[in-house]
């Protein structure tokens, strides 16, 4: 496997420069690893993973999950409306599902009504689109693998120890 | 009061590590790699068992010799990885940690002036376990050139017609030293012929990165005179949960019994809920770990040979184990100089025997961040010794 893809896979926060010592690389072959795992679409891009709660503006925007019941199409099946749905600004994740509804998608927008008005202006209205069922987002408890708002705990190992 | 403590007590020297980590405990932001212990804390579904088990009300004795259910499970994973089979009736004792089964083992074998071999380096209790049963430690010589593996012709060098028990720790803590089949088999010849009984503690087993273990246990005719030393702590990260078990002979077991139900009457029964959770659910999670132990063994013994160190390549555990002769200091000194200078802690080698003198021990149970940065403070200590010698 590619060694850079291993060191992300682990999930760890190494800069360039930290992955290209572990993997004993230059950073310019680090570089050059990230760019072909570009390059087959196995590596899309970095995101920061951030608890907007804590900040005021941001804060205010809203999460939601909608549940989409959708007709696949002959020759198709699910494909050409999932990525059609896909391409909205608002839509931050689109999977298909088995089980009871079709599409699990992930949206987010400045305001409750916005949100709103996305389901049933621009989701619910699209040929195939059979039923929506939206959940807001109360509260995070853990975004991306890190825990929101656990305590920090100091490491509890002795700092030396046979 | 000194005057009343028992002289056997009186004459076990202090451990090594003990000074060391007294003042490395004083010191702040220091960089430790003199942590006998993973980084990584017990995997959530694991500890969550834990909490089950005490919501459930489980908060008494167990059997003496543990709970029935993880002891088949502990003879099934044995079976599956080591290949060797014991019943779970008669042939397992579960004990708090690794240790109290060595301390256990060797005061049920041990008679007053029995020998028992050991190889060195080794963990910082072999010694001392020995002589509080009252037997004559005996060490073997293991050698950096060799991988610190262990040969047949060392073990024969040492052994005298008192010797009774040879202790083993492959893979080994400090030096992460193995030993491959044909010299195991070497060994079981000897013991056979000198009629030894092994102790074989082998808690680093699954942390295996070049080879495959072999348990001295699996070999012909081996069964009957090994007792298989194993526990959770290294390779499930459940050191704080202090379980380990003894798989062996059903007399010795039964002899080990004695001594425990006397002693500690039964290993806690919420940390044996944990590890029973880790044997059926921990191994997926457990390869994790051991994958990222294998590029940080890579990792940092690149840097330190990078550093001018001499690093032999450990094949297994979460031990560097380099030779800091060439930096011109001793390795108590080197440690104490690193500390102070790079605040950067290892454990001076001469803490697991005096065949440590000349290296140091660093653990690479920690943060790829903090190994990068530990690694470069290292090598800017290792030149300013240099420079000095040169100056």
């Amino acid at each position: 496997m590619n060694p850079v893809l291993k060191l992300l896979i682990e999930g760890g926060q190494l800069s360039t420069a930290q992955m290209a010592v572990v993997a004993g690389l230059s950073e310019a072959d680090v570089n050059k690893h990230l760019e072909q795992l570009k390059k087959d679409k196995i590596f899309l891009g970095w995101r920061p993973v951030l608890d907007l709660s804590r900040e005021a503006v941001a804060g205010a925007a809203v999460r939601a999950v909608i549940e989409v019941r959708i007709t696949p199409e002959r020759g198709g099946g699910f494909n050409r409306l999932s990525e059609r749905l896909s391409h909205f600004d608002e839509v931050e994740s689109c999977y298909l599902m088995s089980g009871s509804y079709d599409l699990l998608i992930f949206i987010t927008g400045p305001s409750l009504q916005k949100v709103a008005s996305f389901v049933s202006e621009k989701l619910s209205t699209l040929e195939g689109v059979l039923s929506t069922s939206t959940h807001f987002m109360l509260r995070s408890y853990k975004e991306g693998g890190f825990l929101i708002d656990a305590p920090e705990q100091a490491s509890g190992r002795l700092k030396v120890a046979p | 009061m000194k005057k009343n403590i028992a002289r056997h007590v009186v004459s076990l020297p202090k451990s090594g590590i003990r000074d060391f980590f007294e003042i490395v405990s004083k010191m702040k932001d220091v960089i430790s790699l003199g942590i006998g212990e993973p980084d990584f804390d017990t995997p959530w579904h694991i500890r969550e068992a834990a909490i089950y088990a005490l919501e459930k009300g489980k908060t008494h004795y167990t059997s003496n010799l543990g709970t029935i259910e993880l002891r088949r499970e502990i003879c099934k994973y044995v079976e599956k990885n080591y290949a060797v089979s014991y019943k779970p009736e008669t042939d397992v004792i579960i004990t708090v940690g690794v240790s109290e089964a060595i301390d256990l083992a060797l005061r049920a074998l041990i008679n007053p002036g029995d020998g028992v071999l050991f190889h060195e380096p080794c963990y910082v209790s072999y010694s001392p376990s020995i002589a509080l049963a009252f037997g004559e430690a005996i060490p073997i010589v293991t050698r950096a050139q060799d991988g610190f593996s262990l040969n047949v012709e060392d073990i024969a060098k040492a052994w005298k017609p008192n010797c009774k028990v040879l202790m083993m720790n492959l893979p080994c803590n400090p030096t992460g030293g193995t030993c491959d089949l044909e010299r195991l088999q070497a060994i079981a010849k000897f013991a056979v012929e000198k009629d030894l009984i092994i102790l074989s503690d082998e808690i680093y087993s699954e942390l295996v990165y070049d080879g495959i273990h072999t348990s001295i246990a699996s070999l012909p005719g081996m069964k009957e005179r090994t007792l298989f030393l194993h526990g959770f702590s290294k390779a499930f990260a459940m050191t704080g949960f202090r379980i380990g078990y003894a798989c062996g002979h059903p007399d010795l077991i039964e002899a080990m019994m004695k001594i425990h139900q006397y002693s500690m009457l039964c290993a806690p029964i919420l940390a044996q809920e944990a590890a029973l959770e880790a044997l059926l659910h921990g191994e997926d999670g457990m390869k994790v770990m051991r994958d990222q132990y294998h590029r940080r063994r890579d990792l940092v013994v690149r840097r330190f040979r990078e550093a001018g160190l001499s690093c032999h390549l450990p094949k297994a555990a979460f031990y560097a184990f380099p030779n800091i002769v060439a930096t011109g200091v001793s390795e108590r000194d080197f440690s104490f100089g690193l500390l102070e200078a790079e605040k950067v802690a290892v454990v001076p080698g001469t803490a697991f025997g005096q065949s440590g003198t000349g290296f140091v021990r660093a653990s690479f149970a920690t943060s790829y961040e903090q190994l990068i940065e530990a690694c470069d403070r290292i090598e800017r200590y290792t030149q300013n010794l240099a420079s000095k010698r040169r100056t």
